[in-house]
């Protein structure tokens, strides 16, 4: 509501983000301590990587590696190394909070939810149910995600549920669909290594998928050719057979000229085609004019090196193409994924060991977290919310009449939009920060301060948070039991490994209690999470992301279960399409038609140079949790311009220079970095930090008209030199998100 | 850890820094790295190089030493700096042709690479090669390293000092050691026990 609690470095000072380095008790405490081992997982991508935490006396103090656990075999990347130190943080919310006059102050339980209840119900009361809006998020379990689309929708009874996945893994999830009838990487990664040609595009694995590295280089090991297209030089490009340049926004083109190519030379695999696919012919057309000079001058890739990709990919026995956020990050994020997904149906390549496509998930539960029904057009079991006969089937499980359940309500960006507008007046958020992480960050201020109501559950203070009415002390990864699915498809088991602080709560009971002042509380009558794991199993029953035969036993047995698993005596399906078969009813796999569309936010003499956002591998998304440990912030303390020496010449900045980048929104001051492991056309800035050093000020709103995901990947900047650094830089030794020469020990030991 | 040797293969690197992070968590050096880690050319490339102690068969840092405070044992391990022993001199910093040990002023002591000796000695990995994401740091079986694309070789010419070590570098497969010495390269020496090294480059890009 309005402004911030209290003025932000007053909150700051307060909630953080303070840099936490060490363990519970010291570096030195360690080893003379007993202590026992907890399997559970990574909580900072998509990999989710197995990992052992210490624990000792209701705190984690340390990890082990998980050597047995066949996805990552021990391996980690710095954030897992450092995941542990996210637990007995200086930061961590240990009460509920409500707004007061002076800031936050210190609530009952009873008090937090109670107004929270009630507001809610004033809101809907006054201004109908769809006043309020649901957020949440993919890194939570996929057992509480599948609660936030059952609390909006019976217990609040609005359609207005989406979740943070939106601006994550949409734009794959909206090909996948329609192509093959089921969102999820069709191959498990051990195929990675099997292909003879890996073709990726807009994915930097190195960074933001770091286990996955491995897979990669022990494909080239066997043999196979690595082909890389990414406006960047990235760690894994520099050992590619084949480095493709690509222009930012301009990934459909290179896809298509590929297909093109495959096409023009007679290269596809006709039996495969007319077998197992539809739609060839049109998509088949659509890439006509597409030829390597014409797209050469689209991209920047030159048009030998289009001819080549398309001849290995076409050429190998078995190819896999893998792509993430660079090409779903786009206005026509859906035709780019629909295009990888063409160029493989196209050349056979589905179905079989070692050839296929594949996306990269980005967040720790983005698979999991998308299947059961926070997504605001989904029911649980990756069901349609549009299928009478879906509705019915939720409706039965949850026991209540199918009109009651809403129809599709509008997604995260649009519910922000509608903020603005004034049409949704209260929204409850948890596991989202969209100040950081929505983009043109303005307007999601502007927005934050008109909403009448404003409650979240988390368990830091968020830079969001600190706009919120009340704050329920929530629930870490560590703290609460339950499933999450990871990027290959594999359903996983979270472990508890600690009880919450005394006066925190577990996400779901918090859930469950809110429902219960909303009157609601015999449709969430859960004593455990196996209870809404129960029901979960039963709500997916028969739809396409059927979990009915996982159970956190089989999970524990079989180091995790590949979905759909349809009963208990099922080992679940690690290969989607085997034989070519689709999950439509037809069996058919489907061609989509893929046409070419400028940017949203074009260059033009104004504006010409292009801007790319992402991550780096030390951070993770909007920063809320890695922006709190110590040694992850020193590895890339602040954001900075990666610049071509070319581009930096030609506006007379050198290296550490701060330098200004405009768009049509908004300006940011930061320091340059000048390398030549990125386009001359284009500068890189990535998106983890929140106010004067936020990329997502200087992105724009225009979505995917398909998947609604926004277009981080390209907006049109200028730069200039700045003659001296920025306000943020200057009032740094006032702030509390700077390196901290306080050991976390005493900041504890200060607040208890 | 018995049949299983270290291997080091900087082109796999995608400088994550893993390693120095799980390094940090080692029982006997809580808080403090002992990777060497470098950052090639930042503006000229996205290169970086992790690398360990490579475990000299005879290790110039112990010979330097004049407090006689470093010790190999049998096992081949170089371990760090005996406390009692060690007087804080540096001459092992400034001997070592990799670069590696350390003085940590906190300790007023060596401290080095050991290979996670209270791992191995318990039959664990070392806490790097476990992590590390790309494994270009790999603690694996002989015909586990034999399945790649590069060759490992043991053997490090510095100008006239030969050096043999217990860690392996990955190296392209046409080459048989690693030189930085343009003179081991040239034709005239091609008579002198240096020149190991018949074509390539030195293998860090």
């Amino acid at each position: 509501m309005a402004k911030p609690a209290a003025p932000i470095q007053e909150l700051t000072r307060q909630y953080g983000p303070h840099l936490n380095y060490a363990p519970a008790g010291g570096w030195r405490a360690e080893s003379t301590h007993p202590y026992s081992l907890v399997k559970t997982h990574c909580c900072f991508c998509g990999q989710q990587c197995g990992i052992q935490l210490k624990v000792r006396e209701n705190q984690v103090v340390g990890f082990e590696p998980w050597e047995e656990f066949p996805f990552n075999r021990g391996m980690l990347c710095p954030k897992g190394v450092k995941r542990y130190l996210q637990n007995n943080h200086p930061d961590r919310l240990l009460d509920p909070l409500l707004r007061s006059e002076q800031g936050f102050r210190k609530a009952t339980w009873d008090e937090a939810l109670d107004f929270t209840a009630r507001r809610l119900g004033e809101i809907q009361e006054r201004y109908g149910k769809d006043a309020v809006a649901v957020y949440g998020g993919a890194s939570l379990s996929t057992e509480k995600s599948y609660l936030v689309g059952k609390f909006a929708r019976v217990a609040l009874g609005t359609r207005h549920v989406d979740y943070n996945g939106r601006l994550c893994m949409v734009s794959a999830g909206h090909a996948y669909k329609p192509a093959f009838g089921v969102d999820r990487s069709p191959l498990p990664w051990s195929d990675i290594p099997k292909a003879q040609v890996l073709l990726i595009i807009g994915a930097n694995i190195g960074d933001c998928a770091p286990i996955t590295t491995d897979y990669v280089w022990r494909c080239r090991d066997n043999g196979g050719k690595l082909i890389v297209a990414d406006p960047r030089i990235t760690p894994i490009s520099r050992n590619a057979d084949l480095y493709l340049p690509v222009r930012p926004g301009t990934d459909l083109a290179l896809l298509m000229g590929l297909l093109h190519v495959v096409l023009r030379d007679g290269l596809e695999d006709r039996q495969f085609i007319s077998e197992h696919t539809s739609g060839f012919e049109a998509a088949a057309e659509a890439v006509q004019p597409y030829n390597p000079q014409q797209v050469a001058e689209m991209t920047g890739v030159p048009p030998q090196s289009i001819e080549k990709a398309a001849h290995w990919f076409a050429e190998a026995e078995r190819a896999i193409a893998l792509h993430a956020k660079g090409i779903e990050h786009q206005s026509k994020g859906t035709e780019n994924c629909a295009a990888v997904i063409n160029l493989c149906l196209a050349t056979g390549n589905i179905g079989r060991e070692g050839a296929g496509c594949a996306m990269i998930t980005g967040q720790g539960n983005g698979q999991g977290g998308r299947e059961h029904g926070q997504k605001c057009d989904q029911l649980p079991g990756q069901r349609s919310i549009d299928d009478p006969e879906a509705r019915r089937h939720v409706a039965n499980v949850w026991g209540i009449p199918v009109e009651q359940m809403p129809q599709k309500g509008l997604t995260a960006v649009e519910i922000m939009e509608a903020i603005h507008r004034g049409e949704i007046k209260g929204l409850l958020s948890l596991c989202f920060n969209p100040l950081v992480s929505l983009p043109d960050a303005t307007f999601t201020r502007e927005a934050l301060e008109k909403v009448e109501f404003f409650g979240v559950i988390d368990f830091f203070l968020s830079e969001t948070a600190q706009f919120a009415d009340v704050v329920l002390a929530g629930s870490l990864h560590e703290e609460e039991e339950g499933l999450g699915c990871t990027a290959e498809g594999r359903v996983i088991h979270i472990r508890k490994a600690v009880d919450p602080p005394p006066n925190a709560r577990q996400d779901c009971n918090i859930l469950c209690d809110l429902a219960r002042r909303l009157g609601k509380g015999r449709y969430f009558p859960y004593a455990s999470t196996a209870e809404i794991l129960d029901e979960l199993r039963e709500a997916s029953r028969g739809g396409i992301a059927d979990y009915y035969g996982i159970t956190y036993d089989k999970v524990d047995r079989q180091m995790g279960v590949f979905w759909p698993c349809p009963s208990l005596d099922h080992p679940g399906t690690p290969r989607l399409m085997e034989e070519g078969r689709s999950f439509h009813p037809d069996g058919k796999c489907r061609f989509t038609l893929t046409r070419w569309r400028e940017s949203g936010d074009p260059v033009d003499a104004d504006f010409p140079v292009y801007l790319t956002t992402g991550r780096v591998v030390s951070q993770y998304l909007s920063g809320t949790q890695t922006r709190r440990i110590g040694e992850l912030v020193d590895q890339y303390p602040d954001p900075r311009v990666e610049i071509h020496p070319r581009l930096a010449a030609a506006h007379e900045i050198k290296q550490d220079d701060w330098v200004t980048v405009t768009t049509r929104r908004s300006e940011v001051t930061l320091q340059a970095m000048v390398v030549k492991t990125i386009r001359p056309d284009t500068v890189f800035i990535p998106y983890h930090w929140p106010g004067e050093r936020s990329a997502n000020r200087l992105t724009h709103r225009t979505l995917d008209p398909h998947s609604r995901i926004p277009e981080y990947k390209v907006s049109a900047c200028r730069l200039r030199r700045a003659a001296s650094p920025p306000q943020w830089w200057s009032e740094r030794g006032a702030n509390g998100d700077r390196i901290s020469s306080t050991p976390a020990i005493a900041i504890i030991k200060e607040r208890r | 850890m018995y049949g299983y040797e270290f291997y080091v293969d900087p082109s796999r690197c995608i400088g994550c820094q893993a390693c120095m992070k799980a390094c940090e968590e080692c029982e006997t050096h809580r808080g403090h790295s002992m990777i060497n880690f470098d950052f090639i050319d930042r503006k000229e490339t996205i290169g970086t190089a992790a690398y360990v102690c490579w475990h000299c068969d005879d290790p110039t840092c112990a010979e330097v030493c004049p407090a006689d405070a470093i010790k190999k044992g049998e096992d081949g391990i170089v371990h760090a700096s005996l406390k009692p022993r060690c007087i804080g001199c540096s001459n092992c910093v400034l001997a070592c042709p990799f670069g590696i040990p350390k003085i940590i002023p906190e300790y007023d002591q060596m401290l080095k690479c050991d290979m996670c000796y209270d791992r191995t000695s318990e039959g664990k990995r070392p806490m790097c090669a476990t992590v590390c994401p790309s494994q270009a740091l790999a603690y694996v079986r002989p015909e586990e390293i034999a399945k790649r694309r590069e060759k490992p070789t043991n053997i490090f010419q510095f100008g006239n000092q030969r050096v043999t070590t217990k860690v392996f570098m990955m190296v392209p497969p046409e080459q048989d050691s690693v030189s930085i010495d343009v003179v081991d390269y040239m034709w005239e020496e091609r008579n002198e026990p240096v020149a190991e090294a018949q074509s390539g480059t030195a293998v860090a890009r």
